[in-house]
């Protein structure tokens, strides 16, 4: 098997994960890490070998899965974009504490410059906070193999290992080839069973025991083919995953200066000792924040030899790229052509004939004959509502958080506090919100706009489709304060009706505009055709 | 042999399907590629761009240095320009003249053209005029794509052979519709990269 395939990163970690034999992929849709799922449910070696792949509900619920897979031995990927993992939280930092048993990595697609995303937090902080080895490639066949890689390592130290990408890894595309394929694990258990219970008896054992592996860990790092140490100048670079092509773009005859590339963690401490002895200035080139560069500087920067986005070396926002890299190197500069003036910005915008947008004409009309209302919006497709022409919304902040934070407000006295949130997002972190405003009959209207999918990260099956007003009811919203709309023109009468109607009721009322994403029926109607 | 080409339009124009088209052609050449694209958010009718490289030695960045691309090719006229920046003082733009507009303050579509006119080295197609004046009003994108071969040093041969894989699932009148509008982006192109001086 030693074809060469042009592909993502995103598909070469899917590939590397499949090939080192995991048993599922958990995972909710997420740019730029969603690439990573879509593959396996595609492949067919996945479906020879019955690997899990449908979508969890949210990554949280997919991080508990993959333990679950783990502690019966078997190997298991966690995919999610980066803030996702501040849902997973919880589940991921507890599974350093229990360890893991069959090998368990955990991936992380950060954003940098916020491409797709509402921050640009660096997913390499989670792992050093829950102690685990984190991998960061630089090259797709990096993540190939790295991933095969991280599952080995998992098993040996017996903990989670995260892999963290960065958009530009994940959404770019180079060749790979393959090694052969190894066969997944059997069922097997670990002798350890207390492990497992984290009772503070058991957990203070645990987490001494995590404490102690830190040096093991570093060992493994500074002994890893990823890192690597070039001797050079006296000006040194630490290049941390993809910026070490930016790097090395910038020399194409060959770099001349110290090179430290860092693609695994915890950092290895010999060779930047030996960095700090041979060089006169460190420049640490690092895509999202600044990680390492805040290690070594420290609060007191008592080398004064550190350079990066702390120093202003480069912008402390915003990804790298070959030119902000170039800058910093302090190599001259390239002559450019100027901007054209005839070029505007060209947003994105809801599709034409999409019911979100019917949503907000008819929200818009309604909430103007009231003084004081507030639409808090959420995640999705629907969060475009925010542009012209709509304008309609007042809040978009984290998945779920349209119904908490209409329920504080109107706990506070706002009235009328609307909440809009999309299917996918409801049954992400939506219910539990619902609940709360339930049970202490919050005078909220929330409306969850179905269009049956997920549709903003490409149209992804949606966990709640067929069953919102099941789970409304289950959770105690009254019946006839769930009210299903179809949202069209020609509907318009009833729709403001509805909503006039369920804004007026004094307690929790659920709208449910239900009418299919246009672009997943456009493409289930070429289906059918073809 | 260097080629930094940056593809560029409006989400779902179709530049990802002319990107996958060179690279295929450049893999079978035995060149390096990388190719650097854009899913999510902007694809909702946002611009959209992909970076693409290829090369006879390893490439290292994914990302097109600002002033090194080497063609821009781009489904609307305004798009073409976005990436003027990026553009090597020695570069090509190959660019679609029919914009794509869907906003209120879309420029002048006149004042655009001509000064993508008044520029050196710009194949101008109304790809959207040549596919649908020969009933095949989907391919827009592969009368781009063979405008673009005009000046992109690939053989045309090859680029053929690699629209014909991408499409040989749907069947060959499919195939053959691709590639007459390659061929007749390619023709439009030539006759211009001749009257401009220019030989590649
Ligand atoms: C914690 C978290 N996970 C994933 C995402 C990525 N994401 C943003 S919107 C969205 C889908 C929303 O789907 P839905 O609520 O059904 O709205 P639609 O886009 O279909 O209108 C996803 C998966 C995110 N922003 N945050």
């Amino acid at each position: 098997m030693n074809e060469k395939l042009l592909i993502l990163g995103d598909q070469a970690v899917a590939l590397g994960a499949l090939h080192a034999g995991i048993s599922g992929v958990y995972a909710y849709p997420g740019t730029p890490s969603t690439e990573i799922t879509e593959y396996i449910q595609q492949s067919p070696l996945a479906r020879e070998r019955g690997v899990y792949s449908d979508w969890c509900t949210n990554e949280k619920t997919a991080m508990e899965a993959a333990l679950g897979a783990s502690f019966i031995g078997k190997r298991a990927l966690v995919c999610m974009k980066h803030v996702g993992m501040n849902v997973a939280a919880d589940a991921f930092v507890n599974a350093a504490m229990t360890g893991t048993h069959g090998g368990l990595v955990v991936l992380a697609a950060d954003d940098p410059s916020m491409h797709s995303s509402q921050n640009e937090q660096d997913s390499r902080f989670y792992g050093k906070f829950a102690m685990v080895p984190i991998f960061e490639p630089s090259s797709q066949q990096e993540a190939y193999d790295m991933v095969r890689e991280a599952f080995d390592l998992s098993e040996a130290v017996k903990l989670p290992v995260l892999m963290r990408l960065t958009t530009r890894m994940a959404h770019s595309r180079a060749v790979v080839t393959p090694a052969p394929s190894r066969e997944p694990n059997g069922i097997s258990f670990s002798e350890d069973r207390s492990r497992w219970v984290l009772l503070p008896v058991n957990a203070r054992r645990r987490y001494s025991e995590v404490i102690a592996l830190q040096d093991e860990l570093r060992k493994r790092s500074a002994a890893s083919t990823h890192n690597r140490y070039q001797p050079g100048n006296r000006q040194g670079v630490i290049a941390c995953g993809i910026a070490y092509n930016y790097l090395m773009e910038n020399y194409p005859n060959g770099c001349d200066r110290t090179v430290l590339k860092v693609s695994q963690y915890p950092l290895p401490v010999e060779p930047l000792r030996q960095m700090m002895a041979d060089c006169d200035e460190i420049l640490v080139l690092e895509d999202g924040q600044p990680f390492v560069e805040d290690q070594l500087r420290g609060l007191l920067d008592d080398t004064g030899k550190i350079r990066g986005r702390m120093s202003g070396q480069l912008p402390r926002t915003g990804e790298l790229t070959p030119d902000n890299v170039r800058a910093a190197l302090g190599l001259p500069g390239i002559a450019l052509n100027e901007p054209s003036e005839y070029v505007v910005p060209r947003p994105p915008a809801l599709c034409a004939g999409c019911g979100h947008r019917d949503v907000y004409t008819m929200l818009n009309e309604v909430a103007k004959e009231y003084e004081n209302s507030k639409i808090f919006s959420d995640i999705g497709c629907y969060t475009l509502g925010a542009l012209p022409p709509f304008r309609a919304i007042d809040s978009c902040v984290d998945m779920g958080a349209s119904i908490t934070m209409a329920k504080g407000a109107a706990d506070g006295g706002l009235f009328p506090a609307i909440a809009v949130i999309g299917d996918s997002t409801f049954t992400h972190s939506g219910i539990t919100g619902l609940l709360d405003a339930v049970n202490s009959k919050a005078n909220i209207t929330v409306v969850i706009s179905d269009n049956l999918t997920t549709a903003m990260t490409g149209g992804q099956d949606s966990a709640g489709t067929g069953k919102l007003e099941a789970i409304c009811w289950g959770v105690g919203v009254e019946r006839e304060h769930v009210r299903v709309v179809v949202p069209m023109a020609k509907n318009y009468d009833e729709i403001r009706r509805v909503l006039r109607e369920e804004i007026e009721y004094p307690g929790v009322s659920v709208i449910i505009p239900r009418r299919e994403c246009i672009q997943t029926l456009k493409r289930n109607l070429k289906k059918q055709r073809s | 042999m260097k080629r930094d080409i940056i593809l560029s339009g409006v989400g779902g124009q179709g530049i990802l399907s002319i990107a996958a088209i060179i690279g295929e052609a450049a893999l079978r050449k035995g060149l390096y590629v990388k190719q650097a694209e854009v899913h999510g958010m902007s694809q909702r009718g946002g611009d959209v761009q992909s970076n693409l490289r290829l090369s006879s030695e390893p490439i290292h960045s994914d990302l097109i240095p600002r002033g090194g691309t080497d063609a821009i090719i781009a489904m609307e006229p305004m798009e073409a320009l976005r990436y003027l920046p990026y553009l090597s003082p020695e570069g090509w733009m190959v660019t679609n003249s029919t914009p794509f507009i869907n906003i209120p303050n879309y420029p002048d579509t006149e004042q655009l053209l001509k000064t993508l006119k008044e520029r050196p080295r710009v194949i101008l197609v109304d790809a959207d005029a040549l596919a649908k004046d020969h009933g095949m009003p989907r391919a827009v994108n592969m009368v781009l794509l063979g405008a673009a071969s005009a000046i992109l040093g690939l053989d045309a041969s090859l680029l053929e052979e690699a629209v014909a894989g991408l499409f040989a699932s749907k069947g060959t009148e499919v195939v053959e519709m691709n590639v007459q509008a390659f061929r007749l982006g390619r023709e439009a192109a030539t006759q211009q990269v001749k009257g401009a001086g220019h030989a590649e």
